[in-house]
Formats: structure tokens, sequence, C-alpha cells
């Protein structure tokens, strides 16, 4: 966008609606919304605390692993289903249903069936991540273009070579096409679960600094972690653009 | 039509004194209740050009298909050099209609495909497709993807692709359909030069009367509902003229105007 024959720099919006919030906060309409400016502050002052830093690192944690079980085993799961119509048959449904579920229902069973701790977190990532991966692997695998399976064929390809020559490179943009939605997702789930099961990581301060109506820290963490979840949307975003390059244009 | 008629017109030709290279003998394939070829016979020439031409739904690719070991007759068998088809095999290559690249691959990976899959080592491989890359006109593209490349210069990875398995039949599935009219001239003319050159039997696919008259050696008519050869046509006089005279010999004339009036009414 261009203002005054200015070019503007992507998201200079923002500099408006921090503006507009930093007004609010002066007139202190409500002690909910402090000023912008009290909350950089805040977030600045937490961000060195030890609280602070042992919450980044167990939601870091509890993040990574779980993602790692979703891709690990998503994605073999969707590409067998793509291939196998009896697995496809028996999964699907379950997929579906789970894909659409409101996962977080399921967060107060999986405290009673693992315990409070980090291994209910991780398992609630997974949960939120995996599906779509499994649907897109999926997917890339059913849109195969038939002539290049043909073609394999037709010069003898055995089919390990089919599968990791052919295969997985054709559903390659949708398998991380679903990688992405299934991160952004398990970064919903990473704190969904925390705020629940709120013992640990961002929960455990989010309960600490609102039953303490600290609301400048209350946003000071909201805004971290929103600016996390948006770096590491665009990040991968950015990944999938790389590799896909040819998706387009085949 | 009858097929009795169909018979008479296949006995000259294979009498003619032309050793097979490829014979299918009774082939019928059926999908579920749908025919879509019935007891159908048809040989082809060694060192040849038979096309395989006739309105949309006769059964040509099919048939194709057949021959490369892709798809399996309900019935019927087909004897490559006197041995029996029971799948791909490489004596046999083939140029599909929509290219069939891997998007992910170079040019130089797409053509040494093949090869690969034969278990060929890497820089042999690579040593054969760059010469078959060469042959193809395509030289300082090697390390080009196919998005980078035109239609027809994506054609020419695949024939490059099918000609460096070096198998003695080639099976085209109307490769120049999917490019424009000036590069399938050029392509027609590059495939008349190929058959002289290379010896080895090729199998053409087309639904263009104008091509099959072309570059053909054989013509094989296929007429569609119940799917049957039903002519062969073995232009004589025209072949040697060189490619410019082609196009205005009478013989290529008449043999288009024939086939047209012979499809007409199977066209919808």
């Amino acid at each position: 966008m261009t203002l005054f024959g200015y070019r503007l720099p992507g998201m200079s919006s923002l500099l408006l609606w921090g503006l507009l919030w930093e007004i609010v906060g002066q007139a202190g309409l409500t002690f909910f919304v402090p000023p912008l400016s009290e909350v950089l502050g805040t977030l600045f002052e937490i961000l060195g605390t030890a609280a602070f830093q042992k919450a980044l690192f167990e939601t870091a944690y509890a993040f990574l692993a779980g993602v790692f079980f979703a891709i690990v085993i998503g994605i073999p799961t969707g590409i067998l289903m793509g291939k196998s119509r009896l697995l496809d048959e028996l999964l699907l449904p379950w997929v579906n249903v789970f894909l659409s579920a409101p996962l977080t229902a399921l967060v107060p069973v999986l405290m009673v069936l693992f315990g409070f701790g980090m291994k209910s977190i991780i398992i609630t990532t997974t949960l939120f991540a995996i599906w779509i991966i499994i649907l897109n692997s999926r997917a890339g695998v059913r849109q195969i273009n038939r002539s290049l399976v043909e073609m394999a064929h037709s010069f003898g390809a055995s089919p390990t070579d089919a599968f990791f020559k052919i295969y997985f490179w054709a559903a390659l943009p949708e398998i991380l096409g679903g990688v992405r939605i299934g991160i952004i997702r398990a970064v919903k789930g990473v704190i969904i679960g925390q705020l629940l099961i709120s013992i640990v990581g961002f929960g455990a301060l989010f309960e600490l600094y609102s039953a303490n109506f600290l609301m400048g820290h209350f946003w000071a963490v909201l805004i971290v972690l929103f600016a996390l979840a948006f770096t590491i949307s665009e990040f991968l975003a950015y990944l999938e653009r790389r590799v896909s390059y040819y998706a387009a244009k085949r | 039509m009858t097929m009795s008629q169909t018979k008479e017109t296949i006995t000259p030709a294979a009498a003619a004194g032309f050793e097979s290279a490829v014979s299918a003998r009774n082939i019928s394939k059926n999908y579920g209740e749908v025919e879509a070829l019935r007891d159908m016979s048809l040989e082809f020439p060694r060192g040849q050009l038979t096309s395989l031409l006739g309105p949309s739904g006769c059964g040509k690719t099919t048939l194709l298909k057949i021959i490369a070991g892709l798809l399996e007759p309900t019935s019927g068998e087909v004897e490559v050099n006197g041995k029996k088809v029971t799948g791909p095999g490489p004596d046999r290559a083939f140029v599909f209609q929509d290219f069939a690249l891997l998007p992910w691959a170079t040019v130089l990976r797409n053509v040494a495909f093949g090869l690969e899959m034969r278990g060929v080592a890497p820089s042999e491989r690579e040593a054969r497709a760059e010469k078959y890359i060469k042959e193809v006109g395509l030289a300082g593209f090697e390390n080009s993807y196919p998005h980078e490349l035109s239609g027809g210069m994506r054609q020419r990875v695949g024939l490059a692709r099918a000609l460096a398995v070096d198998a003695q039949v080639l099976l085209m599935d109307e490769p120049f359909s999917a490019v424009d009219e000036q590069t399938r001239r050029k392509f027609q003319e590059d495939l008349l030069q190929l058959v002289q050159n290379e010896n080895k039997t090729f199998i053409f696919v087309t639904h263009s009367i104008e091509e099959a008259v072309y570059v053909s050696d054989q013509i094989a008519i296929l007429l569609p509902r119940p799917s049957r050869v039903s002519e062969i046509i073995r232009p004589t006089s025209f072949r040697n003229k060189g490619v410019d005279n082609i196009r205005r010999d009478p013989e290529y004339l008449d043999i288009v105007d024939e086939i047209w009036a012979s499809l007409r009414t199977y066209v919808e």
C-alpha cells in the first residue's frame, strides 16, 4: 500500500491498532486493558525472568515432541491410506471425526488417562496436529497423475522404486501443506493443553497472572504467544513455497 | 462392414512377406459389461511404423496399453519377437500423450529414468541420456525442469527417455496431440527420420487422419462398437519422395479422402 506517495512496509496498520490500544488504555476505561506501553514494558521485564523462560522451554518441548509424533505417525499413515483401499475404509471415518471434533473436550479424559503432566500435553498437541497431516498425505497420494504411475510401471519400476521415486515426491506438496496446517493446529493444541492442565508452562503463568489480576503480565505473555505462532506459520509458508514450486505446474 | 471383410484385408498384409515384430492375436478386453475390444488380431511389421487410427472409443489406446503390458487382455495374447507379453518389458518403451515427466526432476534425470529403473550405474546412464538429449535436439537443457520447457520440448524429453532404453518396439500414444500445429509438423518430419535411422518398430496411436497417412508404413483403421480392425492401408509411392512432397502427392490425398469416407459415419 502507498500513502501520500510513500510505500508503506507490510503490517504498518498494526501501528494504528497499537495507537488505539494505547488510547483506550490511557483513558482507563477498564482495568482489563492496560495501556500498550505498560504491557510492552512488562513484556521486556518478564522475558528475563526464570518463570517465563521455564514456561517457554516447557512449551517448546511439548510442542516439538507433539509435532514430531504427529509427523512421524501421520505421513506414513496417510500415504498407506491413499494406496490401500482396505486401510482407507477402516480409518477414514475416524480421521474425519477427529478432524472436526472439538478436541478440547477430550483433554480432561487424557488427563485422567495420562496424568496431569507433560505426557498429556504432548498427546493433546499430537491429537491437534495429526489428522490434517494424515488427510493431506492421503489426498496427495490419491491425486497423483495416473500416467506417472503407468510410466514407472512401463519402465519396470519395482513397488519400492515406485513408492520412493514417484508416490512420495508426487505427494510432497500436499504433505507439506498438511504439515504446515498441522503445526499451526499444534500451537493451539499445546496452549489449550497447558491452559486446561494448567500446572506447567504458559498455562501456569496465565493461571497465576489472571488469578492475581496482573493484566499487564497477562497481555504481555499473550503477545509473545501470538507472535510466536504467527512467526512459525509464516516460516512454514515460506518453506512450502520453496519446496512446492512445481506443484502448480504439473 | 462384416468380419469376413476384415479378415480379407488382414491376410494380404500379413502375407506380403513382412516379418512381424509384434503380433496381437484375438485380443478381447472387457471392462465389466463394456466390451472395449473384441477378438482383434493385427500384425506389426519389423522396422516399420504402424498407425492405429480411428474415432474415439474404438479402443486404439486400450490395444496399445495391452501391447505395452500395462493392461491385461481378457482373452487373446500379444507376442513381441515371438515371446508372449505378460507385463511391461525391456523390449518395449512407451511415449505418453501427456508426456508423464517427473516435475521434480531435471531433463537429464527424466531421460535417464528408464535406465535408472533398470539398474544402470549413474555415470553410464547419464552419458547415455546426454547422447539422446542431443539426438532429440535438447542439448543445453539437461539441467532444466519440465515446467521450464514448452509442450513440444517436453515431448522430446519423453521421446528421449523412450529411446534411451534402446527398446526394439516404441509405443506412442497420441504423442503429438498435446503440442501445437507447427511443432507437430516438425515432430512428424523428425519421426520419419527416426523410423528410417533407428531399426525399431513403431506403433503409433493417433486420431488425425493426415498425421497417420503422413508418418505410417501401415495404417490400421479401427472402428468402434464392437471394436475391430476394419481395414489395413499400406501407402506405397510417396514415402521416398521427401518430406516436402508428401502432402501434395495424389496417393496421399486419395488415402486421406478414402479414410475420411469410411470414418465419417462413426463420428458423432
